[in-house]
C-alpha cells in the first residue's frame, strides 16, 4: 500500500460524527449565487497568523490575495501541488472565471481557510469556529460554499 | 469538510464539498459531495491544469440542482499518486569535512532561491529559515549519531516543526530542478525521504528518538505516518 492509500484506509476508520437531520438549503440560481471556498489546506496570507499544531480556528483571506502560504501540519498529503499551484486546492481563479463568463453570480471577498487535521471529536469546529465561519460567510452575503478538503 | 458544510448548511449556505476520503462522506453524508480520488492534497486533481479543474468545479456545481440529499457522486476520472522517487539532481558533495546531509542542504540553496523568487512564498519558516537548515540538519545528525534530543541544540525546540521546515526547503529546492514532467502526487515526497541524506538523517533522528523512548507525538509525526 502506497502513502495515500494507507491515509486514506486510516482516515476511514477514524470517528465519524453523523447529522441525522439533515440541514438543506434550496440554492438560488448558480448564475445569482455569491460562491466562497472554505478550505481545509491551513493556507493563510502572508503576514497573517500561522496556524498552529492543532489549530481549530480559521483564517479569512482576501479574494485578491495570492501570496498564501501552506500551514499544515500534516505531512500525511503531498504539498508540492499548491506549490505549483494554488488552485489544486484553492480554486480561485477558476472561480475568477466563472465569474466573467457568467456561469456563477460573484465571487466572495473573503474566503475561508481551516487546518484540516482536527481534533476527532471535531467538537469546536461543529459548535463554534464552524458557526462563527458561517456568520461571516453569511454577513458577506454568500449563497454557495465549495469544501475543499486537504 | 463534510462536518463543516452541515454547518454551513444549517447556517443557510448551499455547500458543495469536494470528498476526498469516500467511507467518510458515506458515513458523515454532506447535503452534497463530488467524491475525487485525486492524490492527497490536490482536491482539484491537476495542478496548472484549468480545464480539468474547471470540469471538476462544473460536476460540484452541477449537483446544486438535486432536489433533496444527501447526494454523493463519484467524479468519472481518478488520478493516482505517484509514488516512485522523482527524477531530481542532488548536488556532489562538496566539503567532505561537513556531515553529508548538511553539504547536501548547503548545495540546494540556489535552488530554493529560484523556487521561491518564482512563488513570492515559501512554506519554510514555522521555526527556522532557510538560512538555518544546515544547523537544522546538523542537529538532527547529531541525534541520529547518539545525542539525546534534548541535548542536540534543535533549532526552535519542535522537531516536528523543524522538520516540516526542512521538507519543505527540499521540496520546493526540487521543484525547481525536478527532471520531466511536473510531479504529481507524493513523487517529491518520495524522492526527499528515499533519495537524499536530509530524508535519511531525519528517519534515522526519528528511529533513535523512538528507541530512546521519546514520547510518541514528539518523534512519529517527524515524517508522514507510512515511514
Amino acid at each position: 500500500m502506497n502513502g495515500d492509500q494507507m491515509m486514506r484506509q486510516y482516515a476511514s476508520g477514524l470517528p465519524a460524527p453523523t447529522f441525522p437531520d439533515l440541514a438543506w438549503v434550496t440554492p438560488k440560481p448558480l448564475a445569482e449565487s455569491k460562491v466562497a471556498i472554505v478550505t481545509s489546506a491551513a493556507l493563510y496570507a502572508t503576514g497573517d497568523e500561522a496556524f498552529g499544531a492543532g489549530d481549530t480556528s480559521f483564517r479569512l483571506i482576501d479574494r485578491h490575495r495570492r501570496d498564501l502560504v501552506l500551514g499544515h501540519w500534516s505531512p500525511n498529503f503531498d504539498h508540492t501541488g499548491i506549490a505549483l499551484d494554488l488552485n489544486v486546492a484553492y480554486p480561485i481563479d477558476r472561480l475568477e472565471e466563472l465569474a466573467a463568463r457568467g456561469v456563477i453570480g460573484s465571487v466572495a471577498e473573503r474566503h475561508v481557510s481551516f487546518a484540516g487535521n482536527q481534533p476527532d471529536d471535531v467538537a469546536t469546529i461543529r459548535l463554534d469556529s464552524g458557526p462563527a465561519a458561517a456568520a461571516v460567510l453569511r454577513a458577506d452575503g454568500v449563497d454557495v460554499a465549495l469544501l475543499t478538503p486537504v | 469538510m463534510s462536518v463543516l458544510a452541515h454547518v454551513l448548511e444549517a447556517a443557510g449556505i448551499a455547500t458543495v464539498v469536494l470528498s476526498s476520503i469516500r467511507p467518510m462522506a458515506e458515513k458523515v453524508a454532506p447535503p452534497r459531495a463530488l467524491h475525487c480520488e485525486f492524490p492527497l492534497g490536490r482536491p482539484l486533481g491537476k495542478p496548472n491544469d484549468a480545464e480539468f479543474q474547471s470540469d471538476v468545479l462544473a460536476r460540484a456545481f452541477a449537483l446544486l440542482d438535486a432536489p433533496s440529499g444527501p447526494v454523493l457522486v463519484d467524479h468519472p476520472e481518478v488520478v493516482e499518486s505517484d509514488e516512485s522517487p522523482a527524477a531530481c539532481a542532488l548536488p556532489p558533495r562538496y566539503d567532505p569535512s561537513l556531515p553529508a546531509c548538511v553539504d547536501e542542504a548547503n548545495g540546494l540553496r540556489k535552488a530554493f532561491d529560484r523556487t521561491l523568487a518564482g512563488r513570492g512564498v515559501t512554506s519554510v519558516g514555522r521555526v527556522v529559515s532557510a538560512d538555518e537548515v544546515p544547523a537544522a540538519l546538523a542537529a538532527l545528525d547529531a541525534i541520529a549519531t547518539g545525542t539525546p534530543w534534548t541535548e542536540a541544540g534543535l533549532p526552535g525546540g519542535n522537531p516536528v516543526a523543524l522538520c516540516h521546515d526542512i521538507s519543505a526547503y527540499y521540496e520546493e529546492a526540487a521543484l525547481a530542478l525536478v527532471d520531466g514532467p511536473a510531479p504529481v502526487g507524493r513523487a517529491v515526497q518520495d524522492w526527499f525521504y528515499d533519495r537524499t541524506q536530509a530524508g535519511a538523517t531525519i528517519l534515522a533522528a526519528r528511529a533513535a528518538m523512538r528507541d530512546a523512548g521519546v514520547k510518541f507525538p514528539i518523534w512519529f509525526y517527524m515524517t508522514p505516518g507510512h515511514r
